[in-house]
């Protein structure tokens, strides 16, 4: 009764002046949320330099400047002994169809009236893309009717004319550069503006395979996008069942002991362990002990295999703990056995969790590159992988390695190669991503 | 002990047939020994109250008569449980064909998170007991029309469980556990989430079920198990202090422990 609190009543204040506690209060909680908002800022104004850095320098790769000429595939050059027999005019080489193309550039050259001083064969032959007579050949081998005629024939520009029309290369540059010369440069702009050389979109960019050292133009992503997409294949489909398989039986069925306590903490390390260790273990085991081939996305897709199963299996048995017992109680409650609890109730309410996890697993193997290079798949591949299975087991690139394959090349055009194919790789991440937003709303469910 | 036989008895002179038969019930959880000794006969057709304090060893004991606690690691029962003669324990007994016999409401309402439909064609869809759809409705509507469910829902069987207020998801519940045809069915709490309205609706179930299950409901509310129940068991401490006929335990209760109970002074 004789409370002390009672009978020393605190002293009234009025609520219309805040005290010196509750202001030093505020005053922190101020300081926090400032330190929060700056903390975000500066996350985003990283990732904004990022992605205005990747963008400056990546998106010129997805255009690519092509000149339009006659070409006329002379007789006496492709088929000498005039019978149109495949077999042959494959004897002749791709330097003979080069003097096909000059001849048609110095014609084109002539019939719009362009006068540049200096010109020399070199910057002639130098204009187009050692592809381009490659193409040719391919084309007139294909369709030998086109002998003796005048085409009409689109071909990609050499790296450094298409690097004058997006002006990364100015005239200046192109004066102390050794492989191009002013003459090059003006002419370069003065078939630009008679629209002879065009820039347009890239597709083979994207659908291409990777191109040598000298013609960075031709080089593609096609072998690294099909090489990444079989490894994912790889991933998804050993990962996903061997993961979810494996937190099953830890959350729902494993004796809590010694052993599931020791299973527990290594997986928890395993997910730890840096990806080159991986790399590693792949090399030694799958190469040198079963003797798998290298550079092949099998390989490749079993090292990420390894890889995603800690993740998928940690965010798997997340999403299995998070749903209630009060549902494995009721399904057993009216008679289930265990697994069709699991099967019928739990998994399918785990499922936004488990999916979600897979992807981001996946996401994380995509990106994935230090493993691949011990097992080889930074090797040059210019033939595609062929279908699955067999092409499971074909050489093949995938987009990390291929980006960093690029960054080493001298060319400043594979620079600008390499941040395009940073951008792909984005957009494949962005995209899984919004598959995991969409799987998770679609599936969500509450209970 | 004696005396309790013996109420036991009387009632076992009535035509109603013993469904459980227990006989010197222990359950460990680990070291601990939550349930000793307990000892009842759990008939047909009737409601068996357990009460009791908190913490007394009731939805234990509940949870031993469908083997319920086979899912807690911990656990370990000894003793007899005959279920029409035929222990439950027995190494042969598989207690997923015992849950089917003895079917089992929650404190909480725990509706799967599908159709009303589903939730209770579930049960009779594992076991196999209607083979054709045309089947499967006509459980679904009996054990709906049952639980006094069927009118609030027969127009929407295809929404989720979930969305019915806690009284009809509790009903829901108890139609969900009917639908496999128990012999038994046991209520651990089955009002204590619900509302006065909704848990005097379950109460007339309750009634309305004794004449076809034997039920067995745990109770913190005495009035309650007054109410329900014909027979009513006492625990504390583990131990089943007195097991009798309702009437008898509230009028007249034996051990001084069911009286301080009932009047009280320990809960
Ligand atoms: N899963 C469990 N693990 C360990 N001890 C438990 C578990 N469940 C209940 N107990 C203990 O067993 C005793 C009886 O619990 P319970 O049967 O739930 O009591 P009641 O339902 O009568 O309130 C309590 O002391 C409780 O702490
Ligand atoms: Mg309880």
């Amino acid at each position: 009764m004789s409370d002390p609190a009672q009978t020393a009543p605190r002293p009234r204040r009025s609520l219309l002046q805040t005290d010196a506690g509750t202001r030093r209060r505020n005053a922190a909680e101020r300081r926090f949320r400032t330190y929060g908002a700056a903390a975000i800022l500066t996350a985003m104004a990283a990732l904004a330099v990022l992605m205005f850095t990747v963008f400056r320098d990546g998106a010129s790769a997805f255009v690519q400047a092509r000149a339009t000429i006659p070409v006329v595939i002379a007789a006496d050059v492709v088929d000498p002994q005039g019978n149109r027999d495949p077999a042959e005019m494959a004897k002749i080489l791709t330097m003979s169809y080069s003097r096909l193309l000059d001849q048609a550039l110095t014609r084109e050259i002539a019939r719009s009236g362009i006068q540049v001083g200096g010109l020399t064969q070199r910057d002639i032959t130098g204009f187009l893309s050692a592809q381009a007579r490659a193409d040719l050949r391919r084309a007139v081998l294909a369709d030998p009717s086109l002998v003796g005629q005048e085409i009409e024939w689109r071909m990609m520009t050499s790296s450094r004319v298409d690097a004058m029309l997006k002006g990364r290369i100015t005239r200046e540059m192109a004066a102390r550069d050794a492989r191009t010369s002013v003459a090059q440069y003006d002419l370069a702009m003065a078939l630009r503006d008679r629209g002879v050389v065009r820039a347009g979109f890239n597709w083979r960019f994207i659908t291409a395979p990777d191109g040598s050292d000298s013609r960075p133009e031709a080089a593609g992503l096609g072998v690294a996008i099909l090489g990444s997409f079989y490894m994912m294949l790889i991933v998804l489909v050993l990962a996903l069942p061997i993961g979810v398989a494996a937190s099953i039986w830890l959350e729902e069925f494993a004796p809590k002991n010694r052993l599931t306590d020791v299973i527990e903490v290594n997986i928890s390390n395993l997910a730890a362990v840096p990806s080159i260790v991986f790399g590693i273990l792949g090399l030694a085991a799958f190469i040198n002990f079963v003797g798998l081939p290298r550079s092949a996305p099998i390989v490749g897709g079993l090292v990420l295999t390894l890889m995603t199963l800690p993740t998928i299996i940690i965010s798997t048995r997340a999403a299995l703990k998070a749903v209630p017992p009060s549902i494995r109680d009721a399904a057993l409650g009216v008679g289930a056995s265990r697994m069709q609890t699991v099967f019928h109730h739990v998994l399918p309410l785990a499922m936004p969790g488990v999916l979600t996890g897979t992807i981001l697993g996946l996401a994380q193997a995509l990106g994935e590159t230090a493993p691949l290079m011990l097992i080889g798949m930074v090797a040059f591949v210019t033939t595609y992988p062929s279908a699955p299975p067999q092409g499971l087991f074909d050489p093949a690139s995938a987009l990390p390695v291929q980006i960093y394959n690029w960054t080493q090349r001298a060319d400043p055009a594979f620079f600008e190669r390499a941040s395009g194919a940073i951008i792909v790789l984005l957009a494949f991440l962005l995209a899984m991503n919004l598959i995991a937003i969409w799987l998770r709303r679609k599936f969500e469910r509450r209970w | 002990m004696n005396q309790m036989t013996q109420a036991e008895r009387s009632v076992q002179t009535e035509t109603r047939d013993v469904k459980f038969e227990c006989r010197d019930v222990q359950v460990w959880y680990g070291e601990k020994h939550a349930l000793k000794d307990v000892g009842v006969d759990i008939l047909d057709k009737t409601v068996t109250a357990f009460i009791g304090p908190s913490g007394c060893g009731k939805s234990t004991f509940l949870r031993c008569l469908n083997r319920m606690n086979d899912t807690i690691a911990a656990a370990r029962v000894g003793g007899q449980m005959l279920l029409d003669g035929e222990d439950i324990y027995d190494p042969r007994v598989d207690p997923v064909q015992l849950r089917a016999r003895v079917g089992m409401v929650f404190q909480k309402p725990n509706p799967f998170p599908k159709s009303i439909y589903d939730n209770v064609a579930y049960g009779p869809r594992i076991h196999g007991l209607a083979p054709t759809r045309a089947d499967l409705d006509a459980v679904v509507e009996k054990s709906l029309r049952r639980a006094a469910l069927w009118d609030d829902v027969k127009d929407r069987l295809g929404e989720t469980g979930t969305s019915l207020s806690g009284g009809q998801q509790q009903r829901l519940c108890i139609a969900r556990a009917i639908a496999t045809s128990p012999e038994v069915l046991l209520m651990d709490e089955p009002c204590s989430a619900l509302d006065p309205i909704a848990t005097a609706q379950i109460e007339e179930l309750i009634d309305e079920l004794r004449d076809r299950y034997s039920v067995v409901i745990v109770t913190h509310s005495m009035q309650q198990a007054a109410r329900v129940s014909q027979k009513t068991a006492f625990f504390h401490l583990g131990h089943l202090v007195e097991y009798a006929s309702t009437d008898d335990i509230f009028t007249s209760p034996k051990d001084p422990r069911t009286e301080s109970y009932i009047t009280g002074r320990i809960g």
